[in-house]
């Protein structure tokens, strides 16, 4: 759990967005992330996001799926218990080759869903701040990460200046966990207070 | 950006498509004299004269459905209203003009086939042998040379035809632009039912009674329903990889401006998609007839996958599945242009390869002895490069006769910002 100071911007249109995440980036600033209430094609290009890993780890599930079904056939029909069947032999590839099929998929989707909700941090009763709820709906909401260096009156004005309809500071969990929104966003209120007394 | 609309066909590249070219036709000579010379018992004259005809068989029909597959894509792709393709559709336009030519010279190939006299090949066009033959007795309403001759000609007729009409609403656009949103809804909707038309008679014919009768019917007691549409899968995916071929060397000669690596990466998902999809149908054709194991389905695997054309079987299996599938699976080699021309060019050659070993057994197969014999693949392979010279050659011409790019097609902005 890592509470951190974010400047948010809410970017009512994405054609706003676009040329506005492209001057942030070059002006220097650190974006945190970029929620959008629909996937918008080239966005994460602009953002300068590497591409994900999920394929390597689907590739990965599927071959796993693929050796899983041809070894534990192989194993029960050709070694542990061999049946004969309509006399073809004990080591028959092409019966198997729809099972193989199959575990691969199985393999392949389960692992990447999995994967999915890890690398995007979901699962039941877990919890993840949100910088704006509107995000969700109808606005592109853009979060700025605070270094100790950065001016928060200075980033503010540039955000408003790009484009950016509302600004704020906010401070926010950036991990996922599990316990109550009410509570727990108590605690990052008190942090702020904490800050602003020193 | 400065746009070439017009391509000129370089020098050398003309010169290069007519030497493929003359190797063909030398090769078509060589193979007549050395199988049409020398002597032997009528049998063996008349498994010469086969293997000579197979070749063309194999080599015409091949190509004629690898360039019709391009049609087949202008088509599915307008049907799905798909705008992707437009900045390059000029391209399996211009393949698909090389469908009257090579059918005409299929549509010689098979009549001459099948009229011949010589029932080495199509053992059904041997009218004495059916009577005698419970099995070919009843096939007879499909598999005679009436329906062969009068389907051949309609088939390559329609598509030509059908397939004109589609070039010529597409090029109908470059003189005179649309000048109304309803103008341009009914030019959509023009191109939709001409594009419907061609699919259902590809559907009709490719994918279903074409591949029967012309090749299927060389193994006339056998019989496959997956057949056709394995047929189809192969010569869709290759047809595919010539659209990419082209595509990337237009490029490499700074044409197509507006085509990029996002629709290389479209065209590299079709040809690893199709490829599996391939594997698929081949392998349930296959494992239905070894699961079964009954002797008169298992006459067509038994020289292919077991006897004299193993290698060949294997080798296609390794190239038309196991390259694609570890090659083309990485997002990064689907949008690299070196790759692509490699795995389009080894793709072509795979299921060039799946037909000879889809044609040559039966003729290669002496009905007495009951031995097969793989030909000399090298002449085949020189054929083959003829009828790609012809292809580069037609393709070319048509290429430099109109505009690139349809600039006034509704769709063509759809294209120029694609994204994958």
């Amino acid at each position: 759990m890592a509470v951190k100071k974010f400047i948010v911007g809410n970017f009512y249109d994405e054609a706003i967005l676009f040329p506005a995440v492209k001057k942030v980036r070059r002006a220097g600033y650190k974006i945190h992330d970029v929620f959008t209430p629909f996937p918008i094609h080239g966005l994460d290009k602009a953002m300068g996001l590497r591409d994900t890993s999920l394929h390597t780890a689907g590739f990965i599930y599927g071959i796993t799926g693929t050796a899983t079904a041809v070894g534990f056939i192989t194993w029960a029909l050709s070694v542990d218990w061999k049946l004969n069947f309509g006399g073809k032999p004990f080591f028959s590839l092409p019966a198997w080759i729809p099972i193989t099929f199959e575990l691969t998929v199985l393999f392949a989707s389960v692992g990447m869903v999995l994967t999915f909700c890890y690398l995007c941090q979901l699962a039941p009763f877990v919890k993840k701040d949100h910088f704006n709820i509107r995000s969700t709906d109808d606005t592109f909401v853009m979060a700025l990460e605070c270094t100790e260096k950065t001016n928060e009156a200075e980033a503010m004005k540039f955000l408003k200046e790009v484009g950016a309809a509302e600004v704020q500071v906010q401070y926010k969990e950036t991990g996922w966990w599990l316990g109550r929104y009410d509570k727990d966003t108590m605690r990052f209120e008190r942090k702020k207070e904490q800050e602003a007394v020193h | 950006m400065i746009i070439r609309e017009q391509f000129t066909v370089p020098k050398k590249y003309n010169t290069v498509a007519l030497a493929l070219m003359a190797l063909g036709v030398l090769a078509v000579i060589g193979l007549y004299v050395t199988t049409h010379g020398g002597g032997g018992t009528p049998e063996e004259k008349n498994l010469k004269d086969a293997r000579f005809w197979a070749s063309l068989l194999q080599n015409s029909v091949f190509f004629l459905l690898v360039v019709n597959a391009s049609m087949f894509f202008i088509c599915a792709t307008t049907l799905a209203w798909g705008g992707w393709q437009m900045s390059f559709r000029r391209v399996p336009e211009a393949i698909s003009a090389c469908v009257p030519l090579i059918g005409l010279l299929t549509l010689f190939i098979l009549l001459a086939i099948a009229f011949g006299g010589n029932h080495s090949i199509y053992h059904w066009t041997d009218t004495e042998h059916v009577k005698h033959d419970a099995i070919l007795n009843f096939k007879k309403g499909f598999l005679n040379k009436g329906f062969f001759a009068v389907m051949s000609v309609l088939t390559i007729g329609l598509w030509s035809f059908l397939g004109w009409k589609m070039r010529q609403l597409s090029r109908s656009l470059d003189q005179k632009p649309l000048q109304s949103r309803e103008e341009g809804k009914k030019y959509v909707w023009n191109n939709t039912v001409w594009a419907a038309l061609y699919l259902v008679v590809f559907a009709l014919t490719v994918m279903s009674s074409i591949p029967w009768l012309w090749l299927m019917s060389i193994d006339a007691h056998w019989y496959s329903t997956m057949y056709s549409w394995y047929t189809f899968a192969s010569t869709w995916v290759s047809g595919i990889a010539l659209i990419a071929l082209f595509v990337i060397f237009l490029k490499n000669n700074n044409y197509l401006e507006l085509t990029n690596e996002e629709h290389l990466h479209d065209l590299g998902k079709f040809m690893f998609a199709f490829s599996v999809f391939w594997t698929y149908l081949w392998f349930s054709q296959f494992m239905l007839i070894w699961y079964a194991n009954i002797p008169e389905e298992t006459t067509y695997f038994a020289p292919r996958a077991q006897g004299i054309y193993k290698g060949v079987f294997w080798m296609m299996f390794l190239i038309n599945f196991i390259a694609p599938l570890l090659i083309l699976m990485r997002r990064g080699s689907k949008r690299n242009y070196t790759t692509v021309t490699f795995m389009s060019l080894l793709i072509i050659f795979g299921h060039w390869l799946d037909f000879f070993q889809m044609v040559f057994p039966g003729p290669m197969t002496n009905a007495k002895t009951g031995e097969t014999q793989m030909p000399l693949i090298l002449y085949d392979f020189c054929i083959a490069l003829g009828f790609a010279g012809l292809i580069m050659y037609v393709t070319g011409r048509v290429l430099s006769k109109y505009p690139l790019i349809a600039r006034n097609h509704p769709f063509v902005k759809e294209s120029v910002i694609h994204h994958t």
